[in-house]
């Protein structure tokens, strides 16, 4: 980028009005797309995936990429608060009459998987690096097989029938809520506590930073937002099983996390979309929508082919993809940057032009 | 012998026997941590290739146990090379995070490689002449004599390596340290691939036992099994030879017990809360010795 693009973008970045007017005008278009039908079922479901993945990586991100620390239990924190909001959805809460009782029901679940995100954080005082992986590796495995072996919960074949309440504002707005919550948290001075444990903890207990107490608070609200995840994801696909809840899942959001770049809310964003979208764009339907306009003597054999192997090939480019980001591109698109509108004005390099109001009563 | 003892009698063995297979597994884990102090995550899936290369060459080439046995353990030697030098090499300076992600990519993508050529489990045809022998209640098959033997001899070889010649020298030196060995003339790169080719070629062998003893395999079979191996060798004190051996007993004895004693779907919950419970209280394991932590 020149040199005076960049001045110029500094400038857009650093309007004090941007983040509002993007949330307002984000809130307006996703109640408008369900409500005047501007775009089809299917684009629909897709952004709705975005939303709940961005929700996932930033997360994520918080532990994995601010803290330091390597978690793989994130998939574990998503089954807890799925299973947890679809059990109140269905049983308890009469949903289907009241609709809006449906946020109870996913704040809930968020609630349950932040206790359960207590009980992850207490052996990270003791145990840090491969080890701390290993125990949440562990969890996961347990959260996963404890759900196989319960049959109250429908034991391997998982719970069916979940109302289908997730819709795409609603969505829009709890990813919003969260990854507001957690760039809050960020520039916190938890959150520099956070950084100063990353750097080193050592050094970072001797400064006075309350090690402890910012190992459970990032740890519960990084599982808190999962759990929210797992139970919005819960109420999309309408049927869990605690296979869905896999080492994959949590290695999908791993990708997420590591292809947007560690320690960074935007790059998280980025990731997510990037990588959710990218891979529905490899579909062999999508590509064929795409390819429509080739005609019937080139489009057809592609087509046929497509549909005989872009589903393996997906999956396969998927995992090659993260090996060539860790090798060529080891921080990911935005790592250890941020996009500059999520930095607190005071926080910017260079400061904004205009000093923010009251700055300069001081 | 009374019916009870014969029935647990009959469990040893066949604890034994997926300890066994465990064992080899869990080596290469413990191998490369023990130079690298790197988790790679991958090695299950090199295990699952090791079985699907032994259905290849004992289906398509026709061969018999012991060529389809070498040729298994060459090729997924020279995989573990390959993966060793286009993944881990370059990051070896990078953040160990980068490693481990780089790990797990490898892994899915052998994973879902091979699921593009087989979408369904398939069946291994038996190798080996498979003689049951009826000693009192107690059912003895060959198959289990000739899993376990080999691995024994697999792993005493190993140790030897390890211990007895200038490679497994080399290997412990390079694991000592990292700064001055080099400057002894020891090559790093070179002892660091064969490290990679031994645990593999070990993986190989497990692979193709475990598909001649389970005789169903998947392309997602080495995610579990790895797992268990990995949790076997970090029970045992990851970066041991011996503690790798001795976890991977124990953890195919208590899968054995759980199995027999609970429903089988408890199996993975009691193991992975029994690893749990062992890395709070023991972290670096029965064998291993916990490294300081410099300030």
């Amino acid at each position: 980028m020149s040199a005076a693009l960049l001045k110029h973008w500094q400038r857009a970045m650093d309007w004090r009005w941007l983040l509002p007017v993007l949330l307002a005008g984000g809130l307006v278009v996703a109640f408008a797309i369900p409500h005047f039908r501007l775009l089809n079922n299917y684009v629909q479901l897709v952004l709705i995936c975005v939303g709940i993945n961005i929700i996932l990586a930033t997360s994520l991100n918080l532990v994995n990429g601010y803290m330091g620390e390597f978690s793989l239990a994130h998939a574990g924190f998503m089954a807890v608060g799925a299973y947890s909001s679809a059990l109140l959805s269905m049983k308890v809460l009469p949903v289907v009459t009241h609709p809006a009782l449906f946020h109870l029901a996913v704040l809930a679940g968020g609630l349950v998987t932040a206790l359960l995100g207590l009980l992850v954080a207490l052996p990270s005082f003791k145990v840090r690096g491969d080890y701390l992986a290993i125990i949440t590796l562990a969890f996961l495995m347990i959260v996963k097989s404890a759900l196989e072996n319960i049959d109250a919960v429908g034991g391997p074949r998982g719970i069916s029938g979940i109302p289908r309440l997730t819709t795409l504002p609603w969505v829009f707005c709890w990813t919003a809520a969260l990854v507001w919550l957690i760039r809050n948290f960020v520039y916190s001075s938890y959150g520099r506590g956070v950084l100063a444990i990353r750097e080193d903890e050592i050094a970072s207990d001797l400064m006075s930073v309350d090690t402890r107490r910012v190992k459970i608070l990032a740890f519960m609200l990084s599982a808190f937002c999962a759990g929210i995840a797992g139970a919005l994801f819960a109420h999309l696909l309408q049927f869990i099983s605690p296979r869905v809840f896999d080492i994959v899942k949590t290695t999908e959001i791993l990708i997420m996390v590591y292809l947007g770049g560690i320690a960074s809310i935007g790059g998280s964003i980025l990731g997510a979309t990037l990588y959710t979208v990218l891979l529905e764009l490899l579909r062999p339907s999508t590509v064929a929508a795409l390819l429509s306009w080739l005609p019937a003597v080139v489009f057809n054999p592609l087509n046929e082919y497509f549909i005989r192997h872009l589903g393996m090939l997906r999956m396969i480019i998927m995992p090659l993809a993260l090996v060539m980001v860790m090798l060529y591109w080891p921080r990911g698109i935005l790592g250890m940057r941020e996009f500059r509108g999520f930095i607190p004005l005071g926080d910017r390099w260079p400061p904004p032009a205009v000093r923010p109001r009251g700055a300069d009563v001081a | 012998m009374t019916s009870a003892s014969v029935y647990w009698l009959q469990q040893i063995l066949n604890a034994l026997q997926l300890g066994s297979i465990y064992a080899l597994i869990a080596l290469g884990y413990s191998l490369v941590y023990g130079i690298l102090t790197m988790i790679n995550f991958a090695h299950g899936d090199v295990f699952m290739v090791g079985g699907f290369l032994c259905f290849l060459a004992a289906t398509l080439l026709g061969l018999p146990f012991v060529p389809t046995l070498l040729l298994t353990m060459t090729a997924t030697a020279g995989l573990g090379v390959i993966i060793e030098r286009m993944a881990y090499k370059p990051l070896r300076n990078a953040p160990r995070v980068s490693a481990i992600i780089t790990a797990l990519g490898v892994g899915l993508f052998l994973e879902n490689l091979t699921l593009a050529f087989y979408p369904y489990p398939q069946h291994v045809p038996p190798l080996l002449l498979n003689v049951t022998w009826r000693l009192g209640g107690l059912a003895l098959s060959s198959l289990q004599l000739i899993v376990i033997s080999l691995s024994l001899t697999l792993m005493l070889v190993l140790d030897y390596v390890v211990r007895r010649t200038m490679v497994g020298l080399a290997m412990r030196a390079i694991s000592w340290d990292k700064t001055y060995v080099p400057l002894m003339g020891v090559p790093v790169n070179l002892i660091i691939s064969i490290t990679f080719a031994i645990g593999a070629g070990l993986a190989g062998a497990a692979g193709t036992m475990y598909s001649l003893a389970y005789p169903v395999i998947d392309p997602y079979m080495g995610i579990m099994v790895g797992w268990k191996a990995f949790i076997a060798a970090v029970v045992g004190g990851i970066g041991t030879i011996r503690g790798a051996m001795i976890g991977a007993y124990i953890l195919g004895g208590v899968e054995i017990i759980v199995v027999a004693l609970l429903p089988s779907t408890y199996r993975d919950l009691v193991v992975f809360s029994l690893l749990l419970a062992l890395i709070v209280i023991r972290p670096h394991g029965i064998l291993g010795a916990p490294r300081a932590q410099k300030v």
